[in-house]
């Protein structure tokens, strides 16, 4: 995959719009987006049904041609390939998808078996192949079930065995775990990172679930009505959001409100922390207790972590004599990343 | 009863010889044009194939015209051309002509809804993994349709065999023909009855066929 341009990333989606002609209405699923994805990343897309999430991801392997712009694989442009060629580059481009997509009148085996032997594979290698593939995914025991025997996540196994079958070097998910529940979820995902690490798979996954980005994703791309409006780090994505459909997004997710009950019944004052990067590290209730010696208490809070790193918000009350109470609220606002009060003593 | 059944047995066997003759021939040859036909309407009408909509809508054109003349009509009108191809404008052979017609661009229309109901998602995910397109039909979309299909084929059948009753009009002969000749025009209702009878055994012989055949297959596979 050489070609005389010089390519910064593995995938490159230059200016892409997408639109379609619907009962003489036209009607732009992608508008003008551009994404960089480099070799071995896990990059992940997000926005609300019907952004263009789906639409965007199939232009990458084509199967959903481009109206402006450019896709670029490995430095080539896919608009531009021949069947043929287009064909061969699919075999390095894997995809799964929500409900898995096999073939309901073919076994495991022939499901694998049909997209090996379409590579030009013989009979033979394809059998040597779909063991390894088989038993990595962890599903050796159901070569000659259907797919109507298995279970959701056995499934997207399969799937995921068939879409690698050819070597892929990019794994195309759209939304794999969305028909999941939470256990099999997390454990799909466990095999897309074990995928990532050791085959050095580059993965492009779109989701609505933020949990799942926060689990696997190295950096998101959010679209909203057909644009991408903002792509980040993941971990700054949901620390220092700067798109408001972003903002929005992720606040949707993290917000949590204290029972009016709660609000009326707890004395002192009521404050909001956010904590990530350097200050999460800090015991920073505990420092304030010791130094203003003021009650807190923490009434809700949750951590998540995003490549290991702490992103968490915490709701407590502080309280003790008003000075003390509010030299201990500076205190806690200038050593933490955000702080809002809900209601003051 | 069972002295006109004794008194028409010889005609009976003929008639129903006829109609096996008249019914089977039309259904497998317009099974064969009819499931062309479909693969052409569904390829040509989906855009993950050869999304082609002038051949689409010729195609479909000719099989609704078809399917809105009716049979009795169709037949009067396909005589000249019976002749051409089969060489006779009478009998069993001369009906053959219209009655394939007629079931194929019937079934037509119904393979192309079995082959739209093989699952886009599954279509999508062959062709990802950079399967061929013709491998893509032969390979998955028909086996996928399969079952459809065989229910299709035997509505098909029952359809055929509704067709061939209006065969006695240009001396084709059959069940159909036995049943108006004697049981209509010579007043023998008993004739009728048995008749019927007759064709209601066959329907059901046909549905039960096409049950098993789908039993069959649905067995191996999901």
């Amino acid at each position: 995959m050489s070609d005389e341009k010089t390519a910064t990333g593995l995938i490159e989606i230059e200016n892409v719009t997408v639109s379609f002609k619907q009962k003489k209405k036209k009607i732009v699923a992608v508008k003008d987006a551009s994404l960089t994805i480099n070799e071995g990343e896990i990059v992940g897309i997000i926005g609300s049904s019907g952004a263009g999430k789906s639409t965007l991801l199939r232009t990458i392997n084509r199967l959903q041609g481009v109206s402006s712009g450019r896709v670029l694989i490995g430095g080539q442009e896919i608009e531009k390939l021949s069947e043929k060629k287009l064909r061969e580059l699919r075999n390095d481009i894997g995809m799964i998808f929500q409900h898995f997509n096999l073939i309901g009148s073919k076994d495991v085996y022939s499901n694998i078996e049909f997209v090996l032997l379409e590579s030009k594979k013989t009979k033979a290698e394809a059998a040597k192949r779909i063991d390894e593939l088989l038993r990595y995914v962890g599903i050796e025991d159901k070569k000659h079930a259907y797919p109507a025997q298995l279970s959701g996540g056995q499934k997207q196994r399969v799937a995921i065995a068939r879409a690698l079958a050819n070597e892929a070097k990019i794994l195309l998910c759209d939304e794999p775990t969305s028909a999941l529940d939470a256990e099999t979820t997390e454990a799909v995902l466990n095999l897309l990172k074990q995928i990532n690490k050791e085959l050095g798979v580059t993965i492009v996954i779109i989701t609505h679930e933020l949990d799942v980005v926060k689990e696997i994703c190295d950096r998101v791309a959010v679209m909203n009505g057909g644009e991408i409006v903002e792509t980040a780090d993941t971990y700054k994505l949901f620390t220092e959001p700067v798109n408001d459909f972003t903002k929005n997004l992720i606040q949707k997710e993290s917000s949590f409100q204290i029972p009016r009950g709660v609000l009326n019944e707890v004395p002192g004052k009521i404050i909001r922390i956010d904590y990530y990067n350097e200050t999460a590290e800090r015991a920073l209730i505990n420092e304030t207790i010791e130094k203003f010696g003021v009650k807190i208490n923490i009434l809700h809070g949750k951590i998540d972590f995003i490549k290991n790193r702490p992103l968490g918000v915490l709701f407590v009350s502080v309280d003790g004599d008003p000075a003390r109470t509010r030299e201990a609220y500076k205190f806690i606002k200038d050593n933490s990343a955000r702080t809002e009060v809900l209601r003051d003593a | 009863m069972l002295e006109s059944f004794i008194e028409i047995e010889d005609k009976l066997l003929k008639a129903l010889k006829e109609t096996a003759f008249m019914s089977l021939t039309s259904l497998a040859l317009s099974v064969l044009i009819g499931l062309a036909l479909g693969l052409i309407l569904y390829i040509t009408s989906e855009p993950l194939l050869k999304k082609n909509n002038l051949i689409y809508e010729t195609v479909g054109f000719i099989a609704n015209t078809i399917s809105s003349i009716p049979f009795l009509i169709l037949m009067i009108f396909f005589l000249p051309i019976s002749a051409f191809i089969v060489g006779t404008k009478i009998g069993s052979k001369a009906v053959l002509v219209p009655l394939t017609v007629a079931a194929a661009a019937f079934f037509a229309r119904l393979a192309e809804a079995s082959f739209s109901d093989v699952d886009k998602g599954v279509l999508e995910a062959v062709i990802a993994s950079g399967a061929k397109k013709s491998h893509v039909i032969f390979k998955i979309v028909l086996p996928e349709a399969k079952v459809s299909l065989i229910k299709n084929i035997t509505v098909t059948a029952v359809s055929v065999l509704g067709f061939s009753a209006m065969a006695g009009l240009v001396g084709g002969g059959g069940i159909g023909d036995l049943a108006y000749r004697y049981g209509y025009q010579r007043y023998k209702k008993e004739v009728m009855i048995i008749c019927i009878l007759v064709l209601i055994i066959l329907v059901q012989l046909i549905q039960k066929i096409g049950d098993v055949a789908v039993r069959v297959i649905s067995k191996r596979g999901r």
